[in-house]
C-alpha cells in the first residue's frame, strides 16, 4: 500500500501474568500460564478454568497511578483497566493526548456485560453505571478522561476485533487526518460470556492445548492491551523497531459459530494482508496465529496455513499463557509478537505436545532464538469473520 | 471513483427501496409487533431461506434490508473476496444479551443456550448476510451513537483504495426495541 509508514511505538498488556508488557513477557520466557482453576459463584455455579485479573493487584494499581482521584467511584472494573493501559503506554512517549489529531480506537466484544448480570444489576454497581452497557458511551467515559477531542471508534467484530482495530488505524494514519492513534482493546471474564461458551461445550477443564492431539477447547482471559501507533518517523526512530505493514479481513461466508472446513476465508485474509504490506510468504520468519484449542478452529488454521504457503513456518498460540482475551486477543496476542521480534526470541506453545492437526504445521516447542524480520498474526471468530497482519522490523 | 448504486432503509414498519416504498405494514396501528412485520416482508420477498427463522431480531432485520436491496441486483461482476460488508449499530446486541441473561439468571434453571449466545455478537449480522450471497471480502462492524455516513464512506474509500476491494455494503442496522430500530444499507461501487 502507498501512503505513510505507521510504527508501534508504546504499548501495554494488562492480564493474569502483569501489569505491563515487560512482566506479561518475562512471565512468557519463564513459560509461565495464568490459567487457573477459580471457584468464584458469582461468575459460573461450577469451578472454571480461566485467567483472570487479580482484583486486590488491579486496586493496588490503581491506587498507585491514580492517587486521591477514587477511580474506583467512576470507572467500571473494565474501565479501570483501560485507564491502567493507556496511561501506561501514554507515560513511554511525550505525544500529546488532548490534540485532535490523536484518535482512540477501542476494540470490545462484550464491553461492560458484567453490569447485565444477576449479582451485579442488584447492587450500587449497576444503579451506578448501567448506562455504560452502551459501548459508544463507554468510549466517550474514557476519552473525556484522557481529554481527547475526538469521539473514539468503537470496534466490535468478534475475536477479530483487535488485529482488525489495528488494521482499521494504519489504514487512517495513511490518510494523514491524525498523527497518532491509540489503539486499546478489552475484555473481562463474565458469568455472560462463560456460560455461553459452556453451552457451545467448547470451554476446556483444564489449561487449554491448541493444535495438540487431546485439546477440548478453550479457556477464557481477561484483560486490556494497548498500543500506540504513529506515522512521525522521528518518534519512530526513537522508540520503535516495529512497522505495521499491512493486513486485510474476510468472512468464510460458510457458518456463523463454526470455522470452514477448508481455511479458505482465513487464506483469504492473509494473502490480503500480504500484497497490502508487499511481503511474500517466503518472507515469513514467524507466524503468530489464533490457536483457540478448539477442535475445528485449530484444524482449519492448520489448512489456511497450507493454503498460503506457510507450513513450514515456526508458529505459536498464546492461548495457554493468557486465555482467550476475546476483543483484546488480536491486540494483545499482536504485542507479544512485537515483543517476540525486538528479543529475537520465538514463544513456545504452551500446551502443544502430541501433534493434532491434519498439515504438518511447525508448532514451536522451546522457547529459542530467531531473527525475525516479518511476522504474520492472525486471528478468526464468531460470523466466519478473519483476520491477518503483517509486521516489519525496522532496519537499523 | 466511488459511487453509490442501491439503498434500503426500514423503520416504523416502512421498507425503501432506493428510496421508493417497497413494503409496509401498517395493518397494527400502533409500532409495536416487529414479529409480525419483518415475518410478512419475508414473504412478501417471496424468500424461501429457512435459516432465517434462526436468527436474532436484529439478524432479521439486516437480513431483509439486505435482501431488499439485492432483490433486483445480484452482484456478479465481482469475485467473492471483492464485495465487503461494513456495518454499525449503537444497541449492539442487546435484545438477545438481555435473553441470554434471563437463561443464566437462576441457577436452578440454569439454561444457557448457544443458538441465542451466537446472537450476542452484532458482527454475526454481517455473517448471516455474507452466507446468504457468498461474500468473502472484508469485514467491520463498528458501534457508534448514531449512523455516521461520512466515517462509514471514508472507510469504505479506504477498502477501495487499498484495490482489493470493487464493492461495500456499508450500513446502520440497530435494534432496540420494538418501537425503536431502523436499518440504513447502501452499496458502494467502484
Amino acid at each position: 500500500m502507498q501512503g505513510k509508514q505507521v510504527y508501534a511505538i508504546a504499548d501495554n498488556i494488562i492480564n493474569s501474568l502483569g501489569f505491563s508488557t515487560t512482566e506479561v513477557i518475562q512471565q512468557i520466557e519463564a513459560e509461565q500460564t495464568g490459567i487457573y482453576q477459580h471457584e468464584i459463584e458469582a461468575i459460573y455455579p461450577t469451578p472454571f478454568w480461566a485467567s483472570l485479573v487479580n482484583n486486590e493487584q488491579l486496586q493496588t494499581q490503581i491506587n498507585k497511578e491514580f492517587v486521591g482521584q477514587s477511580v474506583e467511584h467512576y470507572f467500571t472494573r473494565l474501565e479501570q483497566m483501560f485507564l491502567l493501559s493507556i496511561q501506561d503506554v501514554l507515560r513511554q512517549t511525550n505525544i500529546d493526548v488532548k490534540s485532535k489529531r490523536v484518535l482512540i480506537i477501542i476494540a470490545t466484544t462484550k464491553g461492560n456485560i458484567d453490569l447485565l448480570e444477576q449479582a451485579n444489576r442488584d447492587t450500587w454497581y449497576y444503579e451506578k453505571f448501567a448506562e455504560r452497557l452502551d459501548m459508544s458511551y463507554m468510549g466517550d467515559v474514557l476519552q473525556k478522561y484522557f481529554g481527547n477531542p475526538n469521539q473514539p471508534l468503537v470496534v466490535c467484530n468478534a475475536c477479530i476485533s483487535g488485529v482488525l482495530a489495528i488494521n482499521i488505524a494504519q489504514q487512517l494514519l495513511q490518510t494523514e487526518q491524525y498523527d497518532h492513534i491509540i489503539v486499546t482493546g478489552g475484555d473481562l471474564v463474565s458469568e455472560f460470556t462463560l456460560s455461553g461458551f459452556f453451552a457451545f461445550k467448547a470451554v476446556c477443564d483444564g489449561i487449554c492445548k491448541p493444535y495438540d492431539q487431546d485439546r477440548t477447547g478453550i479457556n477464557l482471559g481477561e484483560g486490556v492491551a494497548t498500543v500506540l501507533l504513529t506515522t512521525d518517523a522521528k518518534l519512530a526512530q526513537k522508540y520503535s523497531k516495529i512497522r505495521i505493514g499491512g493486513g486485510g479481513s474476510s468472512n468464510d461466508a460458510n457458518h456463523i459459530s463454526g470455522p470452514s472446513r477448508t481455511g479458505d476465508g482465513l487464506n483469504i485474509a492473509i494473502q490480503k494482508a500480504f500484497k497490502q504490506a508487499a511481503c511474500s510468504a517466503q518472507q515469513i520468519d514467524y507466524v503468530s496465529m489464533h490457536g483457540t484449542g478448539t477442535s475445528y478452529n485449530d484444524e482449519m488454521e492448520s489448512k489456511a496455513l497450507g493454503l498460503a504457503n506457510l507450513l513450514d513456518k515456526p508458529m505459536n498460540s498464546l492461548k495457554a499463557y493468557f486465555g482467550h482475551t476475546l476483543g483484546a486477543a488480536g491486540l494483545m496476542e499482536t504485542i507479544v509478537a512485537m515483543a517476540s521480534m525486538r528479543k529475537g526470541l520465538l514463544f513456545k506453545s504452551l500446551g502443544y505436545t502430541k501433534h493434532g492437526v491434519s498439515q504438518p504445521i511447525q508448532v514451536i516447542q522451546n522457547t529459542q532464538k530467531h531473527k525475525i524480520d516479518y511476522c504474520l498474526k492472525t486471528a478468526s471468530g464468531f460470523g466466519g469473520c478473519n483476520a491477518a497482519l503483517v509486521l516489519a522490523k525496522i532496519e537499523s | 471513483m466511488m459511487k453509490f448504486t442501491q439503498s434500503c432503509r426500514i423503520h416504523e414498519k416502512k421498507i425503501y427501496r432506493n428510496e421508493a416504498l417497497f413494503y409496509s405494514d401498517q395493518a397494527l396501528d400502533d409500532k409495536t409487533n416487529f414479529k409480525t412485520f419483518i415475518k410478512g416482508a419475508y414473504k412478501y420477498l417471496g424468500q424461501s431461506y429457512p435459516k432465517f427463522f434462526k436468527m436474532d431480531r436484529l439478524s432479521k432485520l439486516g437480513f431483509i434490508a439486505a435482501s431488499v436491496l439485492f432483490s433486483d441486483r445480484v452482484l456478479s461482476a465481482y469475485a467473492p473476496e471483492e464485495i465487503a460488508v461494513v456495518m454499525a449499530n449503537r444497541h449492539s446486541t442487546l435484545v438477545t444479551d438481555t435473553k441470554h441473561c434471563e437463561s443464566i439468571k437462576n441457577r436452578e434453571a440454569y439454561f444457557p443456550s448457544p443458538s441465542v449466545f451466537v446472537y450476542t455478537l452484532p458482527n454475526i449480522l454481517v455473517g448471516e448476510i455474507c452466507i446468504r450471497y457468498g461474500f468473502k471480502g472484508e469485514n467491520a462492524f463498528f458501534i457508534s451513537n448514531q449512523f455516521d455516513q461520512d466515517f462509514m464512506y471514508q472507510y469504505a474509500n479506504l477498502l477501495f483504495q487499498s484495490g482489493e476491494t470493487k464493492a461495500c455494503l456499508v450500513g446502520w442496522v440497530d435494534y432496540k426495541d420494538e418501537a425503536d430500530y431502523s436499518a440504513i444499507l447502501h452499496l458502494l461501487e467502484t
